[in-house]
């Protein structure tokens, strides 16, 4: 795999813009099949260039112009904003007060920094592939309340490029809601709750809410691989002692008598599961799993409808790694030490250049630009992930068409 | 009497379409109101809701909302300032319409700011949950019927299929119950306040909420309603703030706080008629201080000063019979004998205590109502002289007091920001001579109290009044009654009858 320099971004940077960055798709994604007047052209894009001067409330008259853009600019980072009530880009010719962000998607970012005080292997904004299933199981139990509950169709769960995951959701009727909406639905998915001050951030009473017990089912799976033994939560004196301070007093006393006799984290949890099934209506073994598994999501991200998200397949400037789409269908397999970073791709470009240049030139050569950068990225290891932006994007134009054809049936009844 | 006759008269004339402008006692204020109303009718509609929703408030921090005391307060509240208390009145048309006016005035009023929307939709939403609470089965059937609210019950197989998931959504039921319980199933939206705290079943993308919580609904419905047209009635506000009649009302409005009302008297006894005069010039705010000299000048003050003035002399201290005795010896001195005065004047001074007709014991005008409410016409002497009288005149009356030039440019500045209670302030600083008074002016008995602090508190005044005054009560009576033949603006303002209300209000 070919190391990446922050320095020679500058460098790689217009070959991805021209080669690599799949803009036909991502074109359409935004455009939202030209459904309503002008959305493409008032959202807003950010984008940050070098020596970090971040561009806001930029927009265009269509993703060619967008595109062109890029290539000229070279951002570091782009960013996607709302769709406004004007053009961004006249933010300033119009009144201050009427100048309004209308729809966004609703995003979610979950960041492996805010579950430093549950996981031993890493910190800040380093991640390693065993505190990885963490946003595993948060992408499963997010996933499954958007789709079960809300009733939403489509997601993109996307790598954000260093240590977390965000979600788009792009359904019509939800990019619609308010901030009200927004903030009402995060707090539904919110189980885990308080700062450093707070030692018990679960607190669950009975009924237990579907929600809560559905989303425990999605992480029984993964507790015992994760928490037990990857995290090794019971392993020593130090690290059991911040999951007792989670039980009722006299459970606390007892388990610290008895944990240093057992082997492992394993028999240890055993014992603890053991004692808490004698003393209901006691939830102390549910609420120490989801303390320790459950997704933790920025309010503030979701909240906001004018609330900027970096956008998919930009680069990350500090490790290379491109945002890129995650197949829900391969989660598990998921590995984001294997997302291709900028100079890998440019590197596999440059090979694959090479390859083609000793089969023959001419064929090549009589091509058309656009069809060359359709088979570009074909060439590299980013390919699987522009498939699959490429089938949400698919699937967004047929339910589309299926709600046009909907609506075209229930005309003809007339 | 002329005028209630006529109102009665024209009630009756309307009485078809009465009925379907408003349906019900309660109502979401989705349509601002299109009839003219008298700039009078305006004020005294917008104080009576500023003050129903600071009772909201203070019941609100004082009691249990939802408690028996709680709802009995509010109710006897709700009566007093006429607004729609029970629902099951039918012919409370016009407390409906007051209730619909006062409203959108407020909107208009607390649009302005983020923090006076807030304050104002907490007021509105408490008031609404009280009102609501209040229907009946049957009404309650109705009004979601009017609001657009109905939502389908779901099947007894769909119950029976999600019973556990529906009991475990639902805090506070008992097993057995989810079967004898109706549920709804709700667009997410309505039931956002519901879902955000898993009070309620999600299943793709609706809400099953019981009866029991569909005020939950009816709240959330009503508060995403208002909040939003409160967001638009802020966009069209530079419409109204131009409007030079509205604008320092609303102003005014979305600024006052309705402080104590100095009702209960703590010195009743103590002030000796004597002392009024000097009182008068040391600690009477200026609206007093002239209403006195008028007074004194012509022996004589129309219903608006005699109220104005009355209660604000019961507030420091007059006893009833002070009072009668104080106002029979200045009469009598004009052109009302004492058996006149016993006939026509004597009755409104007990009133005023509470003594004749409702009983009520009537409290001294704050700030806010003098300067909101019944403005002074000709021959009038009551009102706020920061507000009610000409600049100019007010200038030569400040100059009159021997108050120095800086000051006077200084309240001059106030008066052209509309800062009424500010210039008072100023004011009161100045005759005090400090710098910072320490306390924020809404009240005239509240000027009063402090003045006497003040001064008993040992501080010395440097100008002691009581000398020059002779010469300086001639001078400005003079000049005064040069000002009542100059026609101020308020009083051509009195009387405009206030159109298109509704245009203020837009639809988006
Ligand atoms: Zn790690």
């Amino acid at each position: 795999m070919a190391g990446f320099e922050p320095g020679s971004l500058p460098d790689l940077l217009p070959l991805y813009y021209r080669r690599l960055f799949p803009h036909g798709p991502y074109g359409r994604w935004l455009s939202y099949g030209g459904v309503v007047k002008n959305y493409f052209q008032r959202r807003e894009f950010s984008f940050t260039l070098r020596d970090d001067i971040y561009v806001r409330y930029q927009s265009f008259n269509s993703p060619q112009e967008l595109e062109k853009e890029m290539q000229k600019m070279n951002p570091y980072k782009i960013d996607v904003g709302a769709v406004y009530s004007h053009r961004p880009s006249q933010c300033n010719t119009v009144h201050r007060g009427a100048f309004q962000a209308q729809e966004k998607e609703l995003v979610f970012d979950i960041d492996m920094t805010d579950y430093d005080d549950v996981r031993s292997c890493c910190s800040s904004a380093e991640i390693c592939s065993k505190c990885w299933t963490l946003m595993t199981i948060a992408i499963r139990v997010i996933d499954r309340a958007l789709v079960e509950d809300f009733g939403v169709k489509h997601r993109l769960w996307v790598y954000s490029g260093r240590r977390g995951v965000h979600c788009w959701v792009c359904d019509d009727a939800v990019r619609k809601w308010s901030s009200a909406m927004r903030s009402a639905t995060v707090e539904y998915l919110t189980l885990v709750k308080g700062g450093s001050e707070t030692v018990k951030k679960v607190n669950l009473t009975d009924p237990i809410h579907p929600f809560i017990s559905n989303s425990l089912s999605l992480v029984e799976p993964y507790f015992e691989e994760y928490a037990l033994v990857g995290q090794d939560i019971l392993g020593s004196n130090e690290s059991w002692e911040k999951v007792v301070a989670l039980v009722p007093e006299h459970i606390l006393r007892l388990l610290l008598r008895e944990f240093p006799k057992k082997r492992d984290s394993l028999q240890r949890w055993e014992l603890l599961k053991n004692k808490m099934d004698k003393c209901r209506p006691s939830h102390a073994e549910s609420e120490i799993m989801l303390q320790f598994c459950f997704p933790r999501l920025d309010i503030n991200v979701s909240k906001g409808v004018s609330h900027l998200l970096k956008s998919p397949f930009s680069v990350h400037p500090k490790t290379g790694r491109v945002s890129v789409p995650i197949d829900l269908q391969k989660l598990d397999q998921f590995d984001p030490f294997a997302v291709p970073t900028i100079s890998r791709l440019c590197s596999e470009l440059d090979t694959a250049h090479e390859e083609e240049e000793e089969d023959g030139e001419k064929e090549n050569e009589a091509e058309p630009v656009p069809k060359r950068r359709t088979r570009d990225y074909k060439k590299t290891s980013l390919a699987p992930y522009v498939r699959v932006f490429e089938r949400f994007v698919e699937e967004m134009d047929k339910s589309r068409k299926g709600e046009l054809l909907r609506k075209s049936d229930l005309q003809g009844d007339f | 009497m002329e005028f209630s006759r006529e109102k009665r008269l024209k009630g009756r004339l309307a009485g078809d379409r009465r009925g379907d402008l408003y349906p019900h006692s309660l109502q979401f204020y989705l349509q601002p109101p299109t009839e003219n109303i008298s700039l009078a009718e305006f004020e005294n509609f917008a104080i009576d809701r500023l003050k129903l929703l600071k009772v909201v408030e203070n019941l609100g921090v004082s009691y249990v909302k939802g408690s028996d005391e709680y709802k009995s307060r509010l109710e006897r509240e709700i009566r007093k300032l006429k607004f729609p208390y029970k629902a099951l009145v039918e012919d409370d048309y016009d407390a409906r319409r007051k209730d619909h006016i006062s409203h959108f005035i407020l909107r208009l009023a607390y649009c302005q700011s983020e923090d006076l929307r807030r304050w104002f939709i907490q007021q509105e939403m408490d008031l609404f949950r009280y009102r609501f609470n209040a229907l009946t089965g049957d009404l309650v059937e109705k009004f979601l019927k009017y609001v657009n609210l109905s939502y389908g019950a779901i099947s007894k197989e769909v119950k029976e299929k999600f019973a556990v998931q529906l009991r475990n959504s639902t805090p506070g039921l008992g097993g057995a119950k989810v079967e004898e319980l109706e549920f709804y199933k709700v667009p997410l939206q309505d039931a956002m306040d519901l879902f955000r705290v898993r009070r309620v079943y999600l299943l793709n993308g609706f809400a099953y909420v019981p009866h029991t919580d569909i005020v939950a609904i009816v709240l959330n419905n009503y508060r995403t309603k208002l909040s939003k047209a409160l967001a638009l009635t802020a966009r069209s506000l530079p419409a109204v703030q131009s409007d030079e009649r509205l604008q320092p009302l609303l102003n005014h409005l979305s600024h006052s706080y309705v402080g104590p009302d100095y009702s209960i008297q703590k010195n009743v006894g103590k002030i000796s008629l004597e002392h009024i005069d000097a009182l008068s010039v040391k600690s009477f705010p200026l609206c007093m201080r002239q209403l006195n000299k008028a007074l004194r000048d012509n022996h004589h003050l129309r219903h608006g000063g005699r109220m104005q003035y009355g209660l604000f002399l019961k507030g420091i201290g007059l006893t009833l019979e002070q009072a009668l005795q104080f106002w029979k010896s200045e009469f009598i001195k004009g052109k009302v004998d004492a058996d006149k005065f016993d006939k026509g004047y004597a009755y409104s001074i007990r009133h005023n205590y509470g003594k004749e007709g409702k009983r009520t014991d009537y409290t001294p005008f704050s700030c806010m109502k003098i300067i909101l409410s019944n403005p002074p016409s000709q021959g009038d002497y009551h009102g706020c002289p920061f507000r009610h009288s000409d600049p100019e005149l007010l200038k030569q009356k400040l100059q009159s007091y021997k108050i120095p030039p800086t000051g006077i440019t200084q309240v001059l500045e106030l008066v052209k920001g509309m800062h009424y209670q500010l210039a008072c302030q100023k004011y009161f600083q100045l005759t005090h001579d400090v710098d910072d008074i320490g306390f924020s002016l809404n009240h005239p008995n509240q000027y009063f109290a402090e003045s006497q602090k003040l001064l008993s508190g040992g501080r010395e005044v440097k100008k002691e009044p009581s000398e020059p005054e002779s010469s300086q009560q001639k001078l400005s009576s003079q000049k005064r009654t040069n000002s009542c033949s100059i026609p101020t603006s308020s009083n051509t303002e009195a009387d405009t009858e206030l159109e298109g209300l509704d245009a203020y209000f837009t639809e988006d």
